[in-house]
């Protein structure tokens, strides 16, 4: 089963904290891997809050867990993550002579994970090509 | 370095640092109060949640002040190595800057004119666009204070202060009271225009939520009607996602504002259309002076990013992705910026400024970074330091160090340092590198 | 004694008009930067003796007037990409920085083509309060020149607020305060009163001396007035540079009149005047004629009064101003890319490509204008050259200028070139006075130094700054002039025929008057009222000057 969404990588408060915490605390790596969707599409796709999802792009793919967007912050058809290594990984490298790739309002689609399979795994895959 | 005097008067283990400034957002907050103890700060009066996670969490540690290839080394061989590898490149690209003080900017520079390398900064990932849009239409702008001062409608497009630049609200746009708007926030109407209802939408008399990726049409829409021409309902619906009666209402307020304000964000930039979609907000700027006074600002992100734009541009005559390959510098956004550089496989060798491309790059990008000899410098250990053949583990402007940071508005600020770092600052590791490189080529400027 | 370092040019055909000095061979002997008399023991010889037998000597060149550093100069530098690709560039040497030229070059390559013109001392004309800080950061990028700038006062709002509460000395104390505050050298007025009806209003300006400033109740002539007047009690060594109201619009001659009246017999210095000498009406462009006779009369009858030109020359430019309102007007009339900024309760600003064509008869007469003015003000020393860089055209047309003014059949040639009303519309065909090379040394160096009130600059006695242009002579006055055979910086050889040498970073120059302290409190309850800033962070502090100098206000 899979979904199309545009996706909406941004700053949150937490997520800047998180930069000056430090990028491998806790804080700062569930931020940019907490995927926000509407209460509407949560239940729509069946799915609760803390299910692993994997978000494709035409670029590359990611696996976050999701949360639900705070009441009536993010329309239906629209996913909402904190910008950073996650997000990133599903931006081209083509910035059609702008020099900036297209971060925000990503085409993608979602497919919902088996309960848990990825979890701590993939965290750990998220952050091992960083080494 | 221009290091003020630190005003501060002393208590038993207790100093207090008045007037600080706050480097964590392009807000550039000057009035923070810091209290240090045992090379602590303990209160960060005044900060937003933002700024206190900034002061509060920079604290002395006892990481190695250099590592090379992940292994601790001392400073000096740490220089050398980096001289080294930026004096063997052939397309040596230097990246990041918007979290150091102009001073280091300017010795960033400076290596890369001697090294005939690329200068380029986290503008170019942030509002390059913006600063591409100035180039084709110009800009009508203000300082913030002129906001604070006279703005009665302000409008937020793209941009969600809220939790970007959380005392955008009450310093400058929306709360204080000013000298033509007296009674602060009552004097003035504020519009959020979002793809999503951020938490800043809530601070907002309007909030018009427009479909995604159709910002151009929707600032398209209103330079129309700022002309007054007429527009098929049907279709602005279909474009926007928004009712034509909606950007009507939101056009005579504008034209009925006194001085009106559009703070923008990277929910244009990064969006499709990018520098179109800013070139179109500033167009509207334009268009907007012939009825009444109107202003544009972008919110610009880290504490100094602005102030590498005017660095880079005063020393090259360009704002960012310079390339002084030939000797000379030349410009071309989407050529000579650094992601681009580093997707497709051009440069042979960087170095990181106070930026984490391992993180916020594209994949090609940052397989091709982990593939070539970088430095970095940072104040925390990130990615992009875990990956460098040379890391430096820097001492924190604003905190430990000193010299000028230019906030969002182009105002230039100067930093009083809280207390000593063991690491050097960007300033030092980079005079240093200059140093040798300078030796190495032959330079004797 | 003996190890003490003297250079010595020698043979030199000189050119001093400061110390009467007008073409006469003689050596020149330096000492630690500073010119100084011969030794007196005849075996004392220079560790460097430089031979200028047939070459002339001038004091290094002073331009009191152009836009070379800080916030609207930068912006002009990345707003034209395109015409920066087109220029000329600078490559990276061994002892240089790279840069790019265009109409509004980088720091380094101003600093290094002022140098390779002979000139060694230049200001810029018009920076904000509160970039003062970004306009120093520059000159320590700006090598080879020592440098200052005038800091914007005509539509500030303690200003204007003073002169509304007729409190004429908390004006005067925060003239002072500012000026230290900034590390800035004189105070500027630019369209008094006019940007501040700019900020506050759409189109907004004002139209003439006596109209009332919204809000503040004053007029642009109170506040010409009285800046004036204070500014001359501080003793500042350049009392006030005034841009005046109305520049570039027809019929603006009148505005200018009164503005010198204005002074009420007080020193003030009129900028680049060609803009605001015109004739004509109602913004109808065809009217307008040159009135330079009737302005230049007065100069010639008034000693306060002393004026740069603000010459013209034929291309593109970026015309960059701080009269926000101006920068609307030209935009509208060139429809390219537009650039405005508002400073909080300071100043504003305006920044459009422009250009000036030979056949236009607009352009043609403003050319005209200017040499018109070179050459009915009967004192040299009361009229100085500039091009106002970059808006009339850039620093390095000054040999084309020179030329100009020194062979009078070159300047009617190029005059039959140009729109045939010009002849008619001013009086440029009848003048037929020449420069001489003292006269240029005037109006080049010994004048601006003087109006500027610099003891050690725009000549050669003892005692000045060892700033020397060395020319080779040439029949073509431009090409004499547009590439010295040697240029000496504070006893250092900088440039040699082009080359730059020895490029030192130069220093800054900037007033520290005395002023009466009792005003600061005032000024700070104004201060943290409105300002986005802190008042402990406004001051720019001594580490921002690098090397400097206070020049003294006057005895």
């Amino acid at each position: 089963m899979s979904q199309t969404f545009i996706l909406i990588p941004g700053r949150t408060s937490d997520q800047g904290c998180g930069i000056s915490e430090g990028k491998f605390q806790p804080k700062y790596q569930k931020q940019i891997q907490s995927l926000q969707m509407s209460p509407g599409d949560m239940q729509r796709l069946a799915v609760k809050e803390g299910d692993w999802v994997r978000l494709t792009s035409e670029t590359g793919s990611v696996e976050v867990q999701l949360v639900s967007a705070p009441k009536d912050e993010l329309p239906d058809g629209l996913l909402f993550i904190a910008y950073g290594d996650i997000s990133c990984r599903l931006m081209s490298g083509d910035t059609h002579g702008s020099g900036m790739p297209t971060s925000k309002g990503i085409d993608v689609t979602l497919e919902v994970l088996a309960s848990a399979i990825a979890n701590t795994s993939a965290i750990a895959n998220s952050t091992a090509k960083a080494d | 370095m221009s290091a003020p005097a630190v005003q501060s008067e002393v208590i038993p283990e207790l100093k207090i640092v008045q007037d600080a400034t706050c480097t964590f957002c392009g807000c550039v907050c000057d009035d923070i109060d810091l209290s240090v103890k045992d090379n602590h700060i303990v209160e960060a009066k005044r900060a937003c949640v933002l700024g206190k996670a900034w002061f509060l969490n920079h604290t002395l540690d006892d990481r190695p002040s250099c590592l090379i290839d992940g292994r601790p080394a001392s400073l000096e061989e740490g220089y050398d190595r980096a001289a080294r590898i930026l004096t063997n490149g052939k397309y040596p690209v230097i990246y990041g800057l918007s979290d150091s003080p102009c001073e280091a900017q300017r010795v960033a520079v400076s290596i890369a004119d001697w090294i005939g390398g690329i200068i380029d900064t986290t503008t170019s990932v942030c509002h390059g666009p913006s600063g591409m849009a100035f180039q084709g239409v110009g800009e009508v702008t203000c300082s913030l204070g002129e906001v604070a001062n006279r703005g009665d409608l302000i409008i937020f497009w793209g941009s969600n202060p809220a939790e970007s630049h959380p005392r955008h609200f009450t310093r400058y746009s929306l709360m204080p009271k000013g000298m033509f708007v007296p009674n602060g926030r009552k004097d003035r109407t504020c519009v959020i225009i979002d793809v999503r209802k951020t938490k800043s939408a809530k601070a907002a008399d309007i909030f018009i939520p427009i479909k995604p990726r159709a910002d151009f049409e929707a600032l398209w829409t209103l330079r129309a009607l700022a002309r007054g021409i007429e527009l098929d309902a049907q279709q602005v619906l279909s474009d926007t996602g928004v009712e034509l009666s909606v950007w009507q209402d939101l056009m005579a307020r504008m034209k009925a504002a006194k001085f009106g304000v559009f703070f923008f964000g990277m929910g244009l930039t990064m969006t499709r259309g990018k520098h179109a979609n800013t070139e179109a907000l500033l167009a509207l700027t334009r268009d907007m002076n012939a009825h009444t006074r109107f202003v544009s600002k972008p919110n610009r992100g880290h504490g100094n990013v602005t102030g590498a734009d005017n660095v880079v541009s005063w020393r090259t005559g360009y704002p960012f992705g310079v390339n002084h390959a030939r000797g000379y510098p030349r410009f071309n956004p989407g050529e000579y910026t650094t992601t681009d550089t580093l997707a497709r496989r051009e440069a042979d060798c960087a170095m990181m400024i106070a930026c984490d491309p391992m993180a916020n790059f594209s994949q090609s990008a940052r397989e091709h970074l982990a593939s070539i000899p970088y430095i970095a410098l940072d104040t925390k250990d990130t990615p992009t330091t875990r990956a460098a053949a040379v890391a430096f583990n820097v001492a924190t402007y604003g905190i430990n160090t000193g010299g000028t940071v230019y906030r969002m508005d182009d105002v230039p600020i100067p930093l009083r340092p809280a207390f000593d770092s063991p690491h050097p600052g960007d300033f030092e590791v980079l005079t240093a590198i200059e140093d040798r490189v300078k030796k190495i080529l032959g330079i004797n400027a | 004694m003996t190890t003490r370092e003297y250079t010595r040019i020698s043979q030199g055909t000189v050119y001093d008009p400061a110390n009467g000095i007008d073409g006469e061979v003689r050596d020149l002997w330096i000492l630690d930067g500073r010119i100084v008399e011969a030794p007196a023991d005849p075996s004392i010889r220079p560790v460097r003796d430089i031979d200028a037998a047939g070459l002339v000597v001038m004091p290094g060149g002073v331009d009191m007037h152009c836009h070379i550093a800080g916030p609207k100069v930068n912006v002009a530098r990345k707003m034209r990409p395109e015409d920066k690709r087109r220029s000329e560039v600078l490559h990276r040497t061994s002892n240089t920085h790279s840069g790019t030229m265009g109409a509004v070059p980088s720091t380094f390559a101003t600093g290094y083509k002022y140098a390779g013109l002979g000139y060694t001392t230049a200001f810029d004309a018009a920076v904000p309060p509160l970039g003062a800080r970004h306009a120093h950061e520059e000159f320590e990028d700006t090598p080879c020149i020592d440098k200052g700038f005038y800091v914007l006062m005509g539509n500030n709002h303690f200003v204007m607020q003073s002169i509304q509460n007729n409190e004429y000395e908390k004006l005067k104390g925060f003239m002072g305060w500012l000026l230290a505050a900034t590390k800035a050298y004189a105070p500027k007025l630019v369209n008094p009163g006019g940007v501040e009806v700019w900020k506050s209003r759409q189109g907004g300006n004002v139209s003439g001396l006596d109209e009332l400033v919204e809000h503040f109740n004053v007029t642009p002539r109170q506040i010409i007035s009285n800046v004036t007047k204070a500014a001359n009690e501080l003793r500042l060594p350049h009392p006030v540079h005034i841009h005046c109201n109305n520049l570039g619009m027809p019929g603006n001659w009148e505005t200018t009149m009164q503005t010198m009246q204005a002074l009420e017999g007080h020193r003030g210095h009129i900028t680049h005047i060609q803009f605001h000498s015109y004739g004509g009406g109602d913004a109808d462009e065809t009217t307008f004629n040159s009135k330079t006779v009737q302005l230049a009369d007065y100069v010639n009858s008034h000693p306060n009064v002393t004026v740069d030109v603000g010459q013209v020359l034929f291309g593109e430019t970026t015309s960059m101003t701080g009269d926000g309102p101006l920068g609307y007007f030209l935009s509208n009339v060139y429809g390219g890319k537009w650039f405005s900024s508002d400073t909080e309760m300071e100043s504003g600003c305006g920044i459009t490509p422009i250009k000036y064509k030979n056949k236009s008869l607009v352009h043609a007469l403003q050319w005209a204008i200017g040499l018109e003015w070179y050459l009915l003000v009967n004192d040299p020393w009361r009229v100085v050259m500039s091009t106002d860089h970059p808006n009339g055209g850039s620093f390095l047309a000054y040999p084309q200028i020179i030329r100009l003014l020194m062979d009078r059949t070159w300047r009617q040639d190029v005059l039959n070139t140009c729109h045939p009303l010009v002849r008619e519309r001013g009086v440029l065909k009848d003048l037929d006075r020449q420069y001489t090379l003292n006269d240029i040394a005037i109006i080049t160096r010994a004048g601006p130094a003087r109006i500027l009130g610099l003891p050690n600059k725009g000549h050669l006695g003892p005692g000045a700054d060892a700033d020397i242009t060395i020319y080779t002579p040439n029949e073509n006055y431009e090409t004499m002039f547009e590439l010295p055979r040697m240029v000496i910086k504070s006893g250092r050889i900088i440039v040699e025929q082009g080359e730059i040498r020895d490029p030192l970073i130069g220093k800054t120059l900037n007033v520290q008057p005395d002023y009466d302290r009792e005003v600061e409190p005032h000024i700070q309850e104004w201060f943290e009222k409105y300002y986005s800033i802190r008042w402990r962070n406004y001051p720019v502090d001594e580490s921002y000057l690098h090397e400097s100098e206070v020049v003294p206000t006057k005895e």
